[in-house]
């Protein structure tokens, strides 16, 4: 299931297809394009309207489109801090700081290696990390990304449908296993505690995130 | 990033950097790992992913009155960064910048401690619960035989080693449980330089080592 869509898009990013920069006007026509029967038509829409947003956020200030995000995502990281341990009070401090952070670090977002929960949820761990284990967070070294490598539209638009598609395997995993990988997500399993062998489908998101690096790699040259 | 690594973060290591339940010294091996690992990075993103859906499928809790008006308050005048951000030049720097971070520098920085037979060590800042370092081991060189109580990740920086496992070599990280005793030595050509983070003392199997390790805090 995970691979339907695969072979159509996969060889299409940055060899056939015309550099389509993200920032381009015509990104929500780009996305309609395409149908596919397995995709959640709505959910997709919804990432390409929070990429929307950012690229407002970082090439105008717009506090409008930074308004949108907010109402969606603010609600969702202070739910995700309480569940893992914070209070309130905190949860909710915390989560104005994640938004505020998404603000300032617009122009870092690439959406042909991460949705923008994905980013969101980032950003959201390491302030928890900080917040409540009074951690530093060291993060891999950065990637050469700038507006003047940016994705193409194939490779963006492939990379909602991995996400869309492991989000949909997630909920209709059995429920003792979901619970275990939600377990490892809020903190309540330590490294050792973690199965080797999660049961998640992992292989295709990988493959598409790798192509993209690649591109990057490529690009640095 | 290097070309031919062939040892590998685990899944558990991965889920759980991604969930930031690591100690810091294992989330600093596993970042200055995946500084030189694409292969890595691509699954961590995997596993990010896995995140992403917890933040969309968690619920929503409700916001305080004002809190949006606060946050657009905030952020008023900060402009969202422009720069390009800084990456390494892998002809220059020996040290993934994560390590430099902890080091204040690259290599020629690092503040090293003998701890005997040529082996240097030199201990990094990061919380208590795991403790990470850089070793120094002379080309040709061991490190004395040791087991563990609990995990030692060992990442290769420049040279190789071998043990009783396998050939350890730049970018390539070993992870050694309580079921492993080893001697790691040094390859003839080049001096080895390692960063090993434990989560807890290491076990020695000779007298010497052991008598010191207090002092040294290995």
């Amino acid at each position: 299931m995970i691979n339907m869509f695969d072979e159509t898009t996969a060889i299409v990013p940055s060899v056939l297809s015309p550099a389509v920069l993200w920032r381009d006007k015509a990104v929500a026509n780009t996305f309609q394009r395409t149908d596919r029967p397995t995709v959640d038509t709505n959910k997709r829409s919804e990432n390409a309207e929070w990429i929307e947003c950012i690229i407002r956020v970082r090439d105008s200030q717009d506090k409008a489109a930074f308004a949108t995000l907010f109402q969606h995502f603010a609600p969702r990281v202070k739910a995700f801090l309480m569940r893992s341990g914070a209070d309130e009070t905190l949860a909710e401090e915390c989560a104005q700081d994640v938004m505020a952070t998404l603000w300032q670090k617009a122009h870092l977002f690439d959406p042909s290696r991460a949705s923008v929960a994905t980013w969101v949820f980032t950003i959201a761990r390491n302030r928890k990390i900080d917040a409540l284990r009074k951690q530093k967070r060291p993060e891999p070294e950065d990637l050469p990304w700038g507006p003047e490598n940016e994705p193409d539209q194939a490779e963006v638009l492939a990379l909602q449908q991995e996400c869309d598609q492991l989000g949909e395997a997630i909920a209709t995993l059995p429920e003792k296993q979901r619970k275990l990988i939600e377990k490892a997500y809020f903190g309540d399993l330590s490294h050792t505690e973690i199965a080797e062998e999660t049961g998640l489908p992992l292989g295709t998101i990988k493959s598409r995130i790798r192509l993209a690096l690649d591109r990057l790699r490529h690009a640095m040259k | 990033m290097k070309a031919e690594i062939t040892h590998h973060l685990t899944d558990a290591l991965l889920m759980a950097y991604s969930a930031g339940t690591l100690p810091e010294a294992f989330n600093l091996t596993v970042a200055a790992h995946i500084s030189m690992c694409d292969h890595c990075r691509a699954r961590l993103g995997a596993f990010d992913t896995v995140g992403g859906t917890m933040i969309e499928d968690c619920g929503a809790a409700e916001m305080s009155d004002g809190s949006l008006e606060d946050t657009l308050q905030r952020i008023t005048g900060i402009m969202p960064g422009r720069e390009k951000r800084h990456v390494t030049s892998p002809d220059r720097e020996i040290l993934p910048r994560p390590i430099r971070d902890y080091v204040g520098g690259d290599l020629d920085s690092v503040r090293w401690k003998p701890v005997g037979m040529g082996v240097k060590q030199a201990i990094l800042p990061t919380s208590r619960d795991a403790m990470a370092r850089l070793l120094f081991i002379p080309a040709g060189s061991a490190v004395p035989d040791h087991g563990h109580r609990g995990t030692e990740l060992t990442l290769v920086l420049q040279g190789a080693f071998a043990d009783e496992v396998d050939r350890f070599a730049s970018g390539d990280i070993e992870i050694a449980d309580e079921e492993l005793d080893h001697t790691p030595v040094a390859d003839v050509g080049q001096d080895c330089i390692c960063l090993a983070a434990t989560d807890a003392p290491l076990r020695f199997k000779s007298m010497i080592p052991r008598v010191a390790q207090p002092f040294l805090r290995i």
